[in-house]
């Protein structure tokens, strides 16, 4: 992978660490400053990952069981572009959600809604030469969180992308467009601008759909 | 011919949010990753640490990434662009998660000195990303190591203020280990960096 750079985010489009609304961020932000360093190679490249990394059912979370998981089917799909539009191939998109249920298959929740022995939520792709990645999966469910009284997170899939060097790394979450929970979660509103904020809602697109299948884009 | 408007091609980034706490079902090592495959060539080193938050608890929900050069320097990929094949396997890149105590490993080859700003070397590094559930936009910081005399004209470490520098030193143990922990806060806290 050759040497690339890029833009700085603008600052209000990031979201704080500090963000006291977000009670677990008191104790893990840091305090002092962040050190303005100069863009090197070590952070102008990055990690490639290989075909041999992806399953043949990994991009499938309604397929990777014996049986089939409960909830609404949706394809989740998009491209990933870089900052002029271009099409970033052959890089690692993951993601991971709750259930339908809003329940993780992952040992630390111990939010009380059923497990579905039939869905782990987890998914990897490496997208095509145009940049495009499609999973198939269940819409998750909102589900509680111990944030503040009666706090409940929007449903979201989370998503991981690599993209072209360490500077383009990026670990997010996809949301659904039309969530009242949105406009009272504190993770979403750590991002300042609102038009980054909107930048996490997927779109609804019937061309993507297929019978029985809703879609959902996002970028 | 009309000229283009100038922001007509730019697309903004999307933005970060927490890993939270679940990405343990994207499998990732727990406790200790292996970076360079056994036969790499060059000097194997392990580096171990634990993160910790500003009361010093350990953080058992971290994910900590790394992407290094290898021994020669060349980073994964470039291998073409100098003529000299990486070897087979080392791909640069690895992540784990902390483990029940905060702790993680990190079994490798030291990385060689690679290219830095006006032509001049940068001391071996490993750069590292962590991310956490409370940590909204991912932490990036370095480890470099104690034995070092490169350390000392080192263009990124030379933007820290000097008493904080240590807080980027892995500090030897012999036998090729290296302590490196990470805090988020607190009296000993890591220095982030703006890239």
């Amino acid at each position: 992978m050759s040497a690339r750079a890029c833009r700085r985010p603008k600052p209000d489009e990031l979201p704080l660490n500090d963000t006291p609304a977000y009670g677990s961020t008191a104790l893990r932000h840091p305090t002092q400053p962040l050190v303005i360093v100069p863009r090197t190679l070590s952070e102008m490249t990055g990690p490639a990952h290989g075909e041999a990394l992806i399953g043949a059912l990994d991009h499938d979370l309604t397929r990777q069981h014996s049986g089939e998981p409960l909830g609404e089917r949706i394809v989740i799909a998009g491209r990933v572009v870089d900052e002029d539009d271009r099409p970033v191939p052959h890089t690692l998109v993951e993601i991971w959600q709750a259930n339908a249920a809003g329940r993780y298959a992952h040992a630390r929740d111990t939010h009380d809604a059923p497990l579905d022995a039939n869905f782990s939520g987890a998914g990897r792709v490496l997208t095509d030469a145009d940049g495009r990645y499609r999973f198939v999966t269940v819409k998750p469910g909102a589900y509680p969180w111990n944030n503040h009284h009666n706090a409940w997170r929007p449903a979201h899939v989370h998503v991981s992308v690599f993209g072209q060097s360490c500077l383009t790394r990026v670990v997010t979450q996809m949301y659904f467009p039309g969530d009242p929970l949105l406009a009272l979660d504190p993770i979403f509103n750590s991002i300042a601008s609102e038009r980054a904020r909107l930048r996490l809602i997927s779109a609804f697109d019937l061309a993507l759909t297929e019978p029985g299948a809703g879609a959902w884009v996002s970028v | 011919m009309r000229p283009r408007p100038l922001v007509s091609s730019m697309r903004q980034p999307t933005p970060p949010q927490t890993i939270g706490p679940f990405f343990g079902v994207l499998a990732p090592n727990v406790g200790t990753v292996a970076i360079a495959p056994a036969g790499s060539p060059g000097t194997r080193v392990t580096v171990t640490g634990t993160v910790v938050d500003g009361q010093g608890a350990a953080i058992t929900d971290a994910l900590v990434e790394i992407w290094q050069a290898d021994a020669g320097g060349r980073w994964p990929g470039d291998g073409e662009a100098s003529g000299v094949p990486l070897r087979e396997g080392f791909n640069g890149f690895g992540r784990v998660a902390t483990d029940g105590t905060g702790g993680f490993a990190i079994q490798t080859v030291k990385p060689g000195p690679v290219p830095g700003p006006d032509d001049r070397l940068q001391a071996p590094h490993l750069v590292v990303g962590l991310f956490a559930r409370g940590v909204l936009t991912r932490l990036a910081t370095r480890v470099y190591f104690d034995d070092e005399p490169a350390n000392a004209s080192d263009p990124v470490l030379m933007c820290v203020p000097p008493h904080r520098r240590v807080t980027l030193i892995a500090v030897g143990e012999g036998s090729g280990r290296y302590r490196f922990d990470i805090a988020l806060q607190g009296a000993h806290e890591t220095v982030f960096f703006d890239v």
